[in-house]
């Protein structure tokens, strides 16, 4: 099975809609949404839920008022300041790691795993999608997009699926690592501002960094040609693919509104085409045909 | 007074909107970009004597010598950054989160101070702007930690502008926790008002005091304004689409240094603000 992340570093620069858009293109293939944080696709493919279950984040300690005696070794402990001087834990503070627990001489402090979201399988217009929503303000979205990445490959090869098409998170920090680790190639949609390519060049660091191939689109073009030009010899400076640019264009937004993909908003139009050329590079691309490797299983 | 600027969706315009209103206002002021996995203030904020301190946090360092293999310290750590193999403690430093429990509980004092970089922070100034930034280690994982090192440059009395990382989850709220308001910025897109709306929760569950701008007025719908009417949320600015805005934008200039216009719109939105928490008791 084939996975091919979409990312960006920066947010905002066409990542949803033209996985959405890829959506519509690719045969025999599987979604997932990996912004888990801020999920939007389920915005363009209104899935039809069929499975629902919880995510079960990280701890969080308790105080037990009644048996708390008062004794401060768990607030001198926190290297956090989760606790206050009257005993009480602030879960927006509180890392999750039971050093109080652990040292808490009256037995007073709980710390029971808690719910922080969910995760689903439901049903497109363009196939299975996985996909989740954590709680707001919630931890360990890296570890809820390792679940549901887990969850597309299991569906996958349950299914006879040769392609995951994974919506990616925007940054470079832990849920763009859980997404993108091990995956077959990214592709960054990349927008010709000094922002755009700033960014590009860190979540190209992190791709290389984990060793996965990366191919560069870059969207809106044509609002700088001069950045789109800095870009791209950028890209090749650093052995990216250029799989294409796609024009700035207001469709993308009315489609949007109109909770469709661009190939249903518009078919046969000139984007349409321009992204379908771009969804043929990615396919032919080399990173995309080369013998599947054989993953460990990572140790736990 | 301290100012977060955010928004749920990324690349809605939270740093058109920080850069733009920090280099708007007459008095001095800190700027910090908390968004350390992809600062991008320094490319607006040019800062002048720039310099750099690395950052790093604990991580815990096994002296083989007098550890017995007794695995306590795995036995504590909730996030399997120590493993016992046989009588070897093996450390996976970039699973740790320093909380020092494997160094509290070790019965040998085995366990000694090692360091993980977290990335840097840049500090330097820009006319009346003291301005710092976050840089996240490429390849690190966690970004609270070094956007809290961020926030703890936050002087009492100042007046501090905080450029927010995009999200609902732990870097969000790490940003926004300290702030006496939130500006959130947003688009009148399905995507801005779906996530605005996540914002808007963790906001209120934080307890903060808000008000929106909403960049790309003209495009996408009208579901944002009637979002904002039914949650009571005050509209302090609006940015219309255009495209000399976005060619600014993408080449690092800021509107406010070539349009008078622009400057006092800001300004404005800094009277705003100012106005809101005055209402709310804080001292601007």
């Amino acid at each position: 099975m084939k996975e091919l992340v979409v990312i960006s570093g920066k947010g905002g620069t066409g990542k949803t809609s033209i996985t959405a858009a890829f959506a519509s293109l690719a045969q025999n293939s599987l979604l997932c949404d990996s912004d888990v944080d801020a999920a939007d696709l389920h915005l363009l493919l209104c899935p039809q839920v069929r499975e629902q279950h919880d995510f079960i984040g990280g701890s969080k300690a308790e105080i037990d008022q009644q048996r708390c005696t008062g004794c401060g070794i768990c607030v001198e402990r926190c290297q956090f300041s989760a606790i206050s001087k009257d005993f009480v834990v602030d879960p927006l503070e509180c890392e999750g790691c039971g050093v109080c627990r652990a040292f808490c001489p009256d037995d007073a402090i709980t710390f029971t795993p808690r719910t922080c979201g969910a995760w689903f399988i439901s049903d497109t217009r363009f196939g299975p999608m996985v996909h989740a929503r954590l709680g707001i303000g919630e931890e360990n979205s890296g570890k809820l997009v390792s679940v549901i990445r887990k969850a597309a490959r299991e569906l996958a090869e349950d299914r006879g699926y040769r392609l995951t098409v994974t919506d990616g998170p925007p940054g470079i920090g832990c849920p763009v690592i859980a997404a993108i680790t091990g995956a077959t190639a990214v592709l960054i949609v990349v927008e010709p501002t000094l922002s755009g390519l700033h960014d590009m060049e860190r979540v190209a660091d992190l791709a290389a960094h984990f060793r996965i191939p990366a191919m560069v689109c870059i969207n809106k073009y044509d609002l700088n040609r001069d950045m789109t030009a800095v870009i791209e010899a950028q890209s090749s400076r650093r052995d990216l693919l250029s799989v294409g640019r796609i024009p700035f264009d207001s469709s993308f937004t009315r489609a949007m509104v109109e909770a469709q993909t661009i190939h249903e908003y518009s078919p046969g139009s000139d984007l349409s085409k321009i992204v379908e050329s771009i969804w043929h590079n990615i396919m032919t691309a080399e990173c995309m045909n080369k013998p599947e490797r054989h993953v460990l299983p990572t140790i736990r | 007074m301290i100012i977060s600027v955010a928004s749920g969706k990324g690349g809605t315009g939270k740093t058109t909107v920080s850069t733009n209103l920090a280099a708007s206002l007459d008095r001095e002021l800190r700027l910090l970009d908390c968004d350390v996995e992809e600062p991008n203030v320094h490319l607006f904020i040019k800062p002048e004597h720039q310099h750099s301190s690395v950052q790093t946090t604990f991580v815990p360092v096994i002296d083989a010598s007098r550890c017995t293999g007794c695995g306590e310290c795995a036995a504590l750590c909730e996030f399997n950054a120590l493993a016992v193999i046989g009588k070897k403690v093996l450390v996976f430093p970039e699973l740790c989160h320093s909380c020092l429990g494997c160094q509290m509980i070790c019965p040998e004092a085995a366990i000694s101070d090692g360091k993980r970089e977290l990335g840097t922070i840049e500090t330097g100034t820009w006319r009346h702007i003291l301005f710092s930034y976050g840089r996240l280690r490429v390849g690190e994982a966690m970004s609270p930690p070094l956007i809290s090192r961020v926030q703890a440059l936050i002087q009492p009395q100042e007046l501090v502008i905080v450029d927010a990382p995009p999200g609902t989850s732990c870097p969000a709220i790490a940003a926004m926790k300290h702030s006496d308001f939130v500006l959130l910025v947003t688009e009148p897109t399905p995507f801005g008002l779906h996530d605005l709306k996540l914002t808007v929760e963790a906001v209120r569950q934080l307890g903060k005091p808000c008000g929106l701008v909403i960049n790309r007025a003209d495009i996408g719908n009208h579901d944002v304004y009637r979002y904002a009417e039914r949650e009571s949320l005050p509209i302090l600015m609006e940015i219309p689409f255009q495209r000399s805005i976005a060619e600014l934008y993408s080449k690092g200039r800021l509107l406010v240094e070539e349009s008078e216009e622009w400057r006092r719109s800001y300004a404005q939105l800094f009277d705003k603000i100012s106005a809101i928490c005055a209402a709310e008791e804080v001292t601007p």
